[in-house]
């Protein structure tokens, strides 16, 4: 049974209907990454999940609770970070921890998980001293405080350095092993290419895709390289009677899965051209690819 | 330890760490208790200065407390999400209320230990009969400030609700009874501040510690009601996030 059933929501402010017909499901022992642009409705879905809000219709159960009627039994199994705050500012750190452990009462050991999110140099620190990336990992042990079965972890690697971001990507992945099922709401596609197990898609309030990360990219190959910024691109895809674009300022993407016969197409275009042609990669789209495919422009 | 336990611990642990709300809750009502006692400027109707003044001193150290101290922190909570995360734990609301006022009780506790302790030492030795009275009151006036201080906490911003809290704190400090008596205001004055829960709880308190007041049934009733309205008004009010 899936840890987590959302079928059919819906969530309407007013006049604005944020969320429309929302179905997905996230497993125990896999992260799944929600993904979309600012306003998409990933926000307020994962809200109803963590019974902060209502739902207009549909049926949302977490760990087989009804999150809007159940929240307090729902709380005792769930770990939440927020975004931003959510722990007293004038509070220092293993105090914090301490409380959210005895808030719980799962016996979490708030020691352990001070030094498990590489805080322990820290302990005696209020959160207004701490760094953003600090603040983050004190906001993810307030979740593992509650030794979760499920956890819903809003942007965790949101302004954290490369070392803390390695230390929380360890945490995550760490706590899907032990069974719990992780839901990560995150603008970053790198992190979610790096953690996901699954990905769910929204814009505009709706899903738009949903999948492993493999039955994502499935059918969208590509040839991504550089070459010189004054490439004409309208020229490459007219001659070689394929898509091609430009997506950066040196870096150029045909679609077209990366036969030989593409490749040698493309090297021959290049040298007839006199182009250079540095860092060829091919194969599946990365999912900022496919994010691009199915994200509308005003959305991103 | 105990989820509300844990909570109370927090709460008031982050008031005593607080120098701001130290200087609130504590540092002004002891420096005004001394100062004017020592001091012989302001009118005190024919009682020593330290007998006039310790009621109202000790409604002020009330007020402070249930109303400033505790609305500049909870909006700031509000502010900073920490109620919303709150929210996600076993706690739940009822026993985060109950922390609350756990938690403002204790500071008042400890409020009265020092201010008693140092109105003792300047000389004042009240009437015992009306303790009961006196803590009737205080029960009153916390429910009353804490109702305000909710009020504002619960719809403004986290530094609005700060200048709010502080501002309002000044007006009741000066114009509220506590240290100078409403009845020695101009009457235009007097008649504003006569509804007013600081000067009502400031009027008991005094008719309680032996200082007789005139109009101190009405000053019960005053008092009720904020005590009884503030806190609906609070409730009906507050946005958790």
């Amino acid at each position: 049974m899936a840890a987590i059933e959302v079928t059919g929501l819906s969530v309407r402010y007013g006049d604005l209907e944020a969320v429309r017909d929302v179905s997905f499901t996230a497993a125990a022992g896999e992260v799944t990454a929600v993904l979309g642009p600012n306003g998409a409705g990933k926000t307020s879905t994962i809200e109803v999940c963590e019974g902060f809000r209502r739902a207009t219709a549909g049926t949302v159960r977490v760990l087989g609770l009804d999150p809007s009627t159940q929240q307090r039994l729902l709380s005792e199994r769930m770990g939440v970070m927020l975004q931003e705050g959510g722990v007293y500012p004038g509070a220092r750190v293993l105090d914090t921890v301490r409380h959210y452990c005895a808030l719980y009462g799962k016996g979490a050991d708030p020691i352990e998980i001070t030094r498990r999110v590489g805080l322990a140099e820290r302990t005696t620190s209020t959160w207004r001293r701490l760094s953003g990336g600090e603040r983050q990992r004190l906001s993810l042990a307030l979740a593992l405080a509650s030794r979760p079965e499920v956890a819903f972890l809003d942007e965790p690697t949101a302004g954290v350095d490369v070392h803390g971001r390695d230390t929380i990507r360890s945490i995550v992945r760490g706590l899907a092993d032990e069974g719990c099922a992780v839901v990560l709401a995150t603008h970053e596609l790198d992190e979610a290419e790096r953690l996901a197990d699954r990905v769910v898609i929204f814009d505009r309030g709706e899903v738009v895709a949903d999948g492993t990360l493999a039955e994502l990219r499935s059918g969208h190959d590509e040839i991504r390289f550089r070459s010189a910024p004054e490439l004409d691109v309208l020229a490459l895809a007219a001659d070689l009677g394929m898509v091609a674009s430009r997506v950066g300022t040196d870096e150029f993407v045909i679609d077209a899965p990366s036969t030989p016969r593409v490749m040698a197409l493309l090297s021959g275009w290049l040298a007839d051209h006199d182009l250079p042609l540095t860092d060829l990669r091919a194969g599946a789209q990365r999912l900022e690819d496919v994010f691009r495919r199915l994200v509308s422009e005003e959305g991103r | 330890m105990s989820r509300l336990g844990s909570q109370v611990r927090t709460e008031v642990g982050l008031v005593v760490r607080n120098g701001e709300q130290l200087l609130l809750t504590l540092v002004i009502p002891v420096l005004l208790l001394t100062f004017f006692s020592l001091v012989d400027v302001l009118p005190t109707g024919g009682l020593e200065a330290v007998e006039f003044l310790t009621p109202g001193i000790l409604a002020l150290a009330v007020m402070s407390t249930s109303m400033v101290s505790l609305g500049i922190a909870t909006g700031f909570e509000r502010s900073y999400h920490v109620l919303k995360r709150l929210g996600a734990t076993p706690l739940g609301r009822p026993r985060l209320v109950a922390a609350k006022t756990l938690a403002v009780a204790c500071v008042e506790v400890l409020q009265f230990v020092v201010l008693i302790g140092v109105a003792a030492l300047l000389g004042w030795s009240p009437d015992a009969s009306g303790w009961w009275s006196a803590l009737a009151a205080v029960v009153l006036g916390t429910l009353a400030f804490a109702g305000i201080g909710l009020t504002l906490a619960g719809r403004l911003r986290g530094e609005i609700n700060l200048a709010a809290q502080n501002g309002l704190y000044l007006v009741l400090l000066l114009g509220g009874g506590l240290v100078i008596s409403a009845d020695e205001f101009p009457s235009a004055l007097r008649s504003v501040a006569r509804p007013l829960p600081s000067t009502a709880l400031a009027d008991v308190m005094r008719d309680a510690l032996g200082s007789p007041v005139a109009h101190v049934g009405t000053s019960w009733l005053v008092l009720a009601a904020w005590a009884v309205v503030a806190p609906i008004v609070a409730a009906a009010l507050f946005r958790w996030d």
